[in-house]
C-alpha cells in the first residue's frame, strides 16, 4: 500500500511525457501534476509495462541532509532555545528538521494555537531571558495573524525572530492554497514595524540573513526581525561537498553615550536644586536597577518610574513614583532614561473637548534625555509619539551609559553640592516613608467588597509569593497598579512592563513566554490577566498545559473591556444622552464567561469564579502548589473594574 | 486599542476639588438609596470609583463623601477630566439619590488590623 502513491506519481510522469514538450520541461512531480489533466493518467495499471521504471525516475527520497537541517544548524549557532509556532505547510521542511535532525532540542518546538500567541510569547520571553527566541509563521496568512504581536514587540523594543514560510518560486507551487500562502515580498506585510526583514535567495543567503537579523534584533534599540524561510530551500537536498557556512555572530556591545555629553549632563544635574530622574524602557539586565539606585543615591534625587521595565526597586526611599506628577512639576532638571514618550512625560493632554495640552514642567526646566528610542522609528505608525525637544539629547543605551554618567557626576560633585544633595535626600526619604502607609490605607477601602477589589486581589497574591522567586509578568495598570504599590519589587525580572503597543491579547501569551524563560530557574510566574485580553488568545492555556509551563493566571474578571466602557461613557455624558447605555458593546456578560471551565477543557488546573474575598487566598495557595509542581493553574476572580 | 489611562494625578485633583471644610448637612436633599444604588451601577459612577466607592487609578474614593453642595458642583461642572453629569441626563433628585447611596458606603477597616497589609 505504501508504494501506491509512488506508482501513481510515475504514472503522472509517464502520462505527462506523452502530453507534449511543455511537460517535458517540468522538473518536478508537483508541476507536472499541476499542468497535466486527469485524462493523461490511467485510472489503474493497464499492462505489466506500466510498472516499468520511467526513463527519468522521479526521486522519491532524500539520502542526505536537507536545507532545513542547515537552517537548524543556523538556529543552534545563535543559541536559540525555542521556536513557537502554529504549524503551516510553508515551513514543513524546517519543522521536520527541528524535530528530527535537531531532535527537538535547542530549539524546541513550542506548539501554539495562534500565530499572534507565538510572537507574543517571544515578546515576553525576551524580556525575561534577555535574548530572543524564534517563531515560525505560515506564509502570508500566519504572518498576518502574527502582525499585531509583532507591532507590540516593535513598540516595546523587544527582540524576536520571526521566520515566515514561503514558496518563492511560482513554478514550484502547487495550485490553489500554496499560491495564496506565498508572496513576492512578504516583508511588506510587516515592514512598518520590524527592525529589518530579509527574503533569502539561497541557503547561504539565508544563513547570513539570519545572523544579521539576530544581530540587529539584539542591538539597541532592539526590535523584532523577520526572515523568510523559503520552502524549496528548506526541502532541497544538500549534495555532498556543498560549501555552506554560518557566519559567527558579532559579539557587539550596546552603544554608549558620548563622554562630552555625559559631562554636560552631569554639570546640570549636580547644579540642580531639584533634579528628577524618569525611567522608561530602561532596564535590560540585572545591572539596570543596580545602576539606577546608584545614580539616584549619588544625586539624592527622586526617581519617577514609568514602569516600562523593572527599573527602580519599588520600596527604595528615592522611588517617588507615587507622587510623580508633583516631582516633575517642581523639577529644575529632568533626566529621562529611555523614555517611551518624552512628550507625554513632560506634558498633559486632557481627554476633554479640544484636547487641551499643558506642560507638566515649569518654564526653564532643563531636560536631559539618554536613550536609543529615536534611532529606530518608522514613518507610518505613530508609536514614536509627539516630538519633544530636549536641552541635552544623548544618543546611547541608557543602561550601558549610566556607569559613565555616575562617574561624571562624582567627578563634578563638590562638598557643598554634596551637602545640598544629602539634605534633599533626607526630605525625600521622609516623604517616601509615607507611601507605604498611604497605599495600605487605600488598599483597605473596599477590602471586603464583592466583586473583589484589585487591591485585595493583589495583596492576596503577594502573600503567597513573597517568599518565593517570582516574576509578575502582566501589565497591571488596569488593576490600579496595586502590585507596584503593595509588593516589594527589586530584581530585574520581578516585572517586565507591558505591551507598549497596546494591542490587547498581549498579556496571556507574553506572560507564558516569560514563564517559559523562568522555567529553567524554577521561578513562579504570575499573570494578573484581564478577561478581555485572555479571550483574545485563550489557546495559550492549552500551550501551557501541553508543554507543562508553570504559570499562575489570575483572571481579573471585571466582565468588560473596561477602558472602552469608560470611553463610551465619556462620549455619552459629553453628548448628554443615553448615559445608561455605555455597556452596549463594551461588556462581556450575558452569558458570563466561565474561565475555570475553559481552562479545565484545555488541561489546566483551575478554580472559580470566585466572588467572595475570603476565598481568594486559599485558592491562590492551592494553585501555587500546582505551579510549584511545574504545571499551569488559573483562578477566575470576579473583580472590581479597576 | 488602549488609550491613555485617566491619571491618578487627575484623580487627586478631583479629591481636592470636591473636598470642602464647610459642612452643608442642612442643604442635603433627601435621597432614595435604593434608586441611588441602581443609578450608581448603571450610569457609570462605578466605572471610575468602583462598586464599593473605593476608587482607583481612574477616580478617587467616594467613601466618606464631601458635603452635598461640593458633590453637586463637581458632578455638574467637574473641574478636571471627570465627564459632566448635566441636569439633562441626571435630575437633581437622581443626584440626591446617588449621594444618599454613596453616603452608605461603610468605613474601611483599619489597615493595621489587616494582616495581609503588614507585608
Amino acid at each position: 500500500m505504501a508504494r501506491t502513491p509512488d506508482i501513481k506519481r510515475r504514472q503522472f510522469l509517464a502520462g505527462a511525457a506523452a502530453a507534449g514538450p511543455i511537460i517535458g520541461l517540468a522538473s518536478t512531480t508537483k508541476v507536472v501534476a499541476a499542468e497535466t489533466p486527469a485524462r493523461a493518467v490511467p485510472a489503474k495499471p493497464q499492462t505489466a509495462g506500466d510498472f516499468n521504471p520511467p526513463q527519468e525516475a522521479q526521486k522519491l527520497v532524500t539520502s542526505g541532509r536537507v536545507g532545513g537541517d542547515f537552517m537548524v544548524d543556523c538556529l543552534k549557532s545563535l543559541n536559540v532555545d525555542y521556536v513557537a509556532s502554529t504549524p503551516g505547510s510553508t515551513f514543513r521542511g524546517l519543522q521536520e528538521s527541528i524535530i528530527n535532525y535537531g531532535m527537538n532540542s535547542k530549539p524546541e518546538f513550542i506548539t501554539t494555537i495562534h500565530e499572534e500567541a507565538s510572537v507574543a510569547m517571544a515578546h515576553g520571553y525576551a524580556k525575561i531571558a534577555g535574548k530572543p527566541m524564534a517563531t515560525m509563521v505560515h506564509g502570508v496568512v500566519g504572518l498576518q495573524h502574527s502582525s499585531m504581536a509583532i507591532y507590540n514587540c516593535f513598540c516595546d523594543q523587544a527582540p524576536a525572530i520571526i521566520m515566515a514560510g514561503n514558496v518563492g518560486n511560482g513554478t514550484q507551487r502547487r495550485p490553489g492554497v500554496e499560491w495564496a500562502h506565498s508572496a513576492h515580498d512578504q516583508g511588506i506585510i510587516v515592514r512598518d514595524y520590524v527592525k529589518w526583514d530579509d527574503q533569502a535567495n539561497n541557503l547561504q543567503d539565508f544563513a547570513e540573513g539570519l545572523v544579521r537579523a539576530y544581530d540587529l534584533a539584539t542591538t539597541t534599540p532592539m526590535g523584532p526581525v523577520m526572515v523568510v524561510i523559503d520552502a524549496d530551500q528548506q526541502e532541497e537536498e544538500l549534495e555532498p561537498g556543498r560549501k555552506l557556512f554560518i557566519p559567527k555572530l558579532h559579539q557587539r556591545t550596546q552603544p554608549v553615550a558620548d563622554p562630552g555629553a555625559l559631562a554636560e549632563a552631569a554639570k546640570l544635574l549636580v547644579a540642580a536644586e531639584n533634579p528628577v530622574i524618569v525611567s522608561g524602557r530602561y532596564t535590560r539586565t540585572e545591572n539596570g536597577p543596580k545602576h539606577l539606585v546608584q545614580l539616584a543615591e549619588v544625586l539624592q534625587a527622586p526617581v519617577v518610574d514609568e514602569r516600562n521595565r523593572m527599573n527602580m526597586p519599588s520600596r527604595h526611599p528615592l522611588n517617588h513614583t507615587e507622587r510623580g506628577a508633583a516631582m516633575v512639576r517642581q523639577a529644575d532638571v529632568v533626566l529621562a532614561l529611555e523614555p517611551m514618550d518624552l512628550y507625554g512625560t513632560l506634558n498633559n493632554v486632557d481627554d476633554l473637548i479640544g484636547r487641551p495640552a499643558k506642560p507638566k514642567i515649569r518654564p526653564g526646566t532643563k531636560v536631559i534625555v539618554i536613550g536609543t528610542t529615536d534611532l529606530n522609528i518608522k514613518p507610518n505608525m505613530g508609536e514614536y509619539e509627539r516630538y519633544q525637544a530636549a536641552d541635552v539629547g544623548i544618543a546611547g543605551d541608557a543602561e550601558n551609559s549610566l556607569p559613565w554618567l555616575i562617574q561624571a557626576i562624582e567627578k563634578e560633585m563638590t562638598p557643598a553640592r554634596k551637602s545640598v544633595a544629602m539634605a534633599r535626600g533626607e526630605k525625600l526619604k521622609a516623604a517616601g516613608a509615607k507611601f507605604l502607609q498611604a497605599a495600605d490605607e487605600q488598599a483597605a477601602l473596599g477590602w471586603d467588597a464583592s466583586p473583589i477589589s484589585t487591591a485585595r486581589m493583589s495583596a492576596e497574591v503577594w502573600n503567597q509569593i513573597k517568599n518565593e522567586d517570582w516574576t509578575m509578568a502582566s501589565e497591571v495598570g488596569f488593576l490600579s497598579n496595586w502590585p507596584y504599590r503593595l509588593w516589594s519589587m527589586e530584581k530585574h525580572y520581578h516585572t517586565m512592563g507591558g505591551s507598549t503597543g497596546g494591542g490587547v491579547g498581549y498579556n496571556a501569551p507574553a506572560a507564558l513566554g516569560a514563564a517559559l524563560a523562568n522555567k529553567e530557574h524554577g521561578r513562579i510566574t504570575v499573570a494578573m490577566n484581564g478577561d478581555g485580553d485572555l479571550m483574545m488568545s485563550p489557546g495559550v492555556l492549552w500551550t501551557a498545559a501541553h508543554h507543562k509551563i508553570p504559570i499562575l493566571y489570575i483572571v481579573h474578571n471585571n466582565r468588560a473591556w473596561h477602558q472602552e466602557y469608560m470611553h463610551v461613557q465619556r462620549m455619552a455624558e459629553r453628548n448628554q444622552r443615553g448615559i445608561d447605555r455605555a455597556w452596549i458593546g463594551t461588556t462581556i456578560k450575558d452569558p458570563n464567561i466561565d474561565f475555570a471551565t475553559l481552562a479545565k477543557s484545555m488541561g489546566v488546573y483551575s478554580q472559580g469564579p470566585i466572588d467572595h474575598p475570603a476565598d481568594v487566598g486559599p485558592a491562590i495557595q492551592r494553585a501555587i502548589g500546582v505551579v510549584k509542581r511545574g504545571e499551569p493553574a488559573l483562578i477566575d476572580v470576579v473583580s472590581q473594574p479597576r | 486599542m488602549i488609550t491613555r489611562v485617566w491619571s491618578y494625578a487627575a484623580a487627586a485633583l478631583l479629591v481636592s476639588a470636591i473636598a470642602s471644610p464647610v459642612a452643608f448637612a442642612q442643604d442635603t436633599p433627601r435621597g432614595n438609596t435604593a434608586n441611588g444604588k441602581k443609578l450608581f451601577e448603571t450610569i457609570g459612577c462605578f466605572e471610575c470609583h468602583g462598586y464599593a466607592g473605593q476608587g482607583g487609578n481612574a477616580g478617587p474614593k467616594l467613601i466618606d463623601p464631601p458635603a452635598y453642595p461640593a458633590f453637586i458642583v463637581q458632578l455638574r461642572t467637574p473641574r478636571n477630566v471627570m465627564p459632566p453629569f448635566t441636569a439633562k441626563v441626571l435630575s437633581d433628585q437622581q443626584a440626591a439619590d446617588i449621594y444618599a447611596y454613596i453616603s452608605t458606603f461603610p468605613k474601611p477597616p483599619d489597615p493595621k488590623a489587616i494582616p495581609l497589609l503588614q507585608n
